[in-house]
């Protein structure tokens, strides 16, 4: 038998060709660390996803579901007064993925995962869930397709997405919420991988971001690239030129990805990705995986994890639930190590004073995920100047945040029954 | 201190199959999880499984994860798990550690495999680590002369069960179902037609975990396996005992169950490989 090398990690800047990398791999991260049970399902996975991939009938269906379903493309919008007034006078181009249908960017990958699922014959389909965004989009598909549909959410997630959580039940779903551990992000991934253990047969797991064992982060990349195809596109079409930064916010890293990879072979378009600093990475409380933690192995994927000396996953925390997650998609850990892309934590505070800042230049609510991208553009602004064209992915809206903000700026409390409490 | 080959040939000598028994080190407590170890060896378990306590156990049901919070609480590191497997081992009975693999690796994959040979541990079984991810663990485990142990399941592909079984030594841990760790009112039939199949490609013992509680199915899975694997039904008695001195009488009481179970094994169960 040959025991499969892992890649070196080549010098910062190198670039790498995909075939240096074993499958799965990106240069030492990614692969595969989950129990054997579900090997099975992986390589099912992989086959049925690389078939869908050569079909041209599922291209068809996918991009008429995403033309007369979810509403794309979607459109770019150039962001005048929050440029002008707060990035420096920067050229911004919002991307926006708040004005598809369910709200954010999370249903690109649902449709492709949900129309693999009915090709490999399966009849149920369970997610994990943060912000619940992820959660509707899957309930959304599952109800279109006639699945049946559960999702797994931190206890402390139900709490402060509360909408997504009545949203879910509405369209058919069953929201199990989780109270092991930090009660988000994290033990909702676990439940949902104890689920897929016992229910493989007849369920495959429409996991929500770029992260797990392969093939999730190079599949679900492939569906959410449709956004960066697209704006790369409208960029050059509304400027003439491709702009000097790519800004996304990183939670597992699915929007991210998304909108990077149509600009990985452009060496003159930075990319920025912006995760969750919390209280600030000095005091402990954050998801800044790239800040504040190290190489490890979670959630069947080598990556950049939060985790004491010991190895134990360390728990996350963020004001946005999207964000709050203590590791991150493999693809990302490399693009870090390479200096390809860039990282950068945000406080709560610089998010929230960049959501507002949007909602009163450009009457645009974003996602409190999306705005601690936003808060990453106003200082990119005040970095390149005025002549610089940056472009950010506007991943979602937010609407599920109005609670959490109308608390956070101290406006009058929303109704307290849509808080769930 | 006692090999893994050894512990089965002797096994197999007496005609009947090994009884394996997992704890979690630190669970409840340090000290009392090496009581409760002892007291399993001297009540008849042959092979101990000292779990490694982890935030993220997602091999594991409710009980086992209840437990590992509990050692977690406590404090309990690897270093103390590999003291722990020391302390079990000197009882004379083969003692492996059972851990998911991010705590190995941060700990130092080479440094793990020499301070459990030190200690006098003779293997590892990795719930989430497959051959294919396994170049440093495989040159660590050989330096070190440490047993590696992986998990087959019921949807193992033939391709897959001669995969993982040349990448095992030590045995093969056969998972009789597909799920998650916690005991079951039966043991399924996957299990037997999984052994089967894996002694088509290995001359390894083969041994059944998941889902065993009572000296019973212990009994039905002795016809077919070199070894009976239980964990959670040690585990839930434990955290149901009002004391230590309770807990560690219905470890006994289980194990002695659990050991006579194994010795139940038909004398035209077949020759074993
Ligand atoms: C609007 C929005 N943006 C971003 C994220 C973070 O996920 P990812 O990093 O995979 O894009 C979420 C996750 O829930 C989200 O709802």
């Amino acid at each position: 038998m040959t025991w499969s090398r892992r890649a070196r990690i080549p010098r910062s800047g190198a670039r790498v060709a995909s075939s240096d990398i074993p499958a799965g791999h990106f240069g030492p991260y990614g692969g595969r660390f989950v129990p054997e049970a579900l090997t099975a399902a992986l390589d099912g996975l992989d086959a049925a996803y690389a078939a869908a991939m050569a079909d041209p009938d599922f291209h068809a269906e996918l991009d008429r579901l995403q033309r007369t379903y979810t509403g794309r493309p979607s459109p770019l919008t150039e962001a005048t007064r929050f440029g002008q007034e707060h990035c420096a006078g920067a050229r911004v181009y919002l991307k926006r993925e708040d004005l598809n249908h369910t709200g954010s960017h999370k249903i690109n990958n649902v449709l492709g995962q949900a129309l693999l699922t009915v090709r490999m014959g399966k009849k149920r389909v369970i997610a994990e869930t943060g912000a619940g965004q992820h959660g509707v989009a899957t309930a959304t598909a599952a109800a279109l397709l006639g699945l049946d549909c559960v999702v797994y959410m931190g206890e402390e997630d139900t709490r402060r997405q509360a909408l997504n959580v009545a949203r879910m039940r509405l369209l058919g779903a069953t929201v199990i919420p989780v109270t092991a551990g930090s009660r988000t992000l994290k033990d909702a991934i676990n439940e949902a991988m104890r689920d897929w253990v016992t229910s493989v047969d007849d369920t495959h797991y429409i996991l929500g971001t770029v992260t797990g064992p392969s093939p999730f982060p190079s599949m679900v990349r492939a569906f959410q690239s449709i956004i960066g195809r697209e704006a790369r596109e409208q960029v050059l079409e509304a400027t003439g030129r491709l702009p000097d930064a790519v800004a996304a916010c990183v939670g597992g890293g699915s929007n991210a990805m998304g909108i990077f990879a149509a600009f990985l072979e452009d060496p003159s378009v930075a990319l920025w990705g912006f995760e969750a600093g919390g209280d600030g990475v000095e005091t402990g409380r954050h998801a800044a995986r790239f800040a504040g933690g190290a190489p490890g192995v979670l959630h069947g994927a080598r990556t950049y994890v939060m985790q004491d000396e010991w190895g134990q996953t360390v728990p996350s925390h963020s004001i946005s639930a999207g964000l709050d997650y203590p590791g991150v998609g493999p693809e990302h850990a490399w693009l870090h190590d390479t200096g390809r892309a860039h990282y950068a934590p945000v406080t709560d505070a610089e998010a929230m004073d960049a959501f507002e800042k949007l909602c009163r230049t450009e009457g645009i609510i974003p996602a409190i995920e999306t705005a601690h991208a936003l808060a990453g553009v106003m200082r990119l602004g005040r970095e390149l100047g005025d002549d610089a064209v940056i472009l950010v992915n506007l991943s979602g809206r937010g609407d599920k945040d109005v609670a959490t903000a109308a608390r956070w700026f101290g406006l009058p409390a929303v109704d307290e029954s849509a808080e769930g409490r | 201190m006692t090999s893994l080959a050894e512990a089965f040939s002797r096994s197999r000598a007496q005609g009947r199959a090994a009884l394996i028994g997992y704890l979690p080190a630190g669970f409840p407590t340090r000290d009392d999880s090496v009581r409760l170890m002892r007291a399993m060896v001297d009540a008849g378990v042959d092979i101990v499984e000292v779990g490694l306590p982890y935030s993220d156990p997602l091999m594991d049901g409710p009980v086992i994860q209840a437990a590992a919070d509990q050692a977690l609480r406590g404090g309990t590191t690897p270093a103390d798990v590999i003291a722990v497997a020391g302390e079990v081992a000197q009882t004379g009975a083969a003692t492996v550690v059972m851990s998911y693999w991010n705590p190995v690796e941060r700990f130092g994959v080479d440094r793990f495999a020499r301070d459990l040979a030190a200690a006098g541990g003779c293997g590892v079984i990795t719930p989430d680590l497959t051959p294919e991810e396994s170049a440093d663990w495989a040159a660590a485990t050989e330096a070190h002369d440490i047993d590696r142990i992986y998990l087959v399941a019921p949807s193992s592909t033939d391709a897959r069960l001669r995969t993982v079984s040349a990448a095992c030594t030590g045995f093969v841990y056969a998972a009789s179902t597909m799920g998650v760790t916690g005991a079951r009112s039966t043991v399924s039939d996957a299990a037997e037609t999984l052994v089967l199949r894996v002694r088509e490609v290995t001359h390894l013992p083969v041994a059944v975990g998941l889902g065993v509680s009572t000296g019973e199915q212990a009994a039905q899975i002795a016809e077919y396996a070199d070894g009976v694997i239980v964990g959670s039904a040690f585990i839930r008695l434990v955290l149901e005992a009002p004391g230590i001195a309770e807990a560690e009488s219905a470890v006994a009481g289980l194990a002695r169950e659990l050991a006579a179970g194994v010795r139940r094994r038909r004398i035209d169960a077949g020759p074993v490989t």
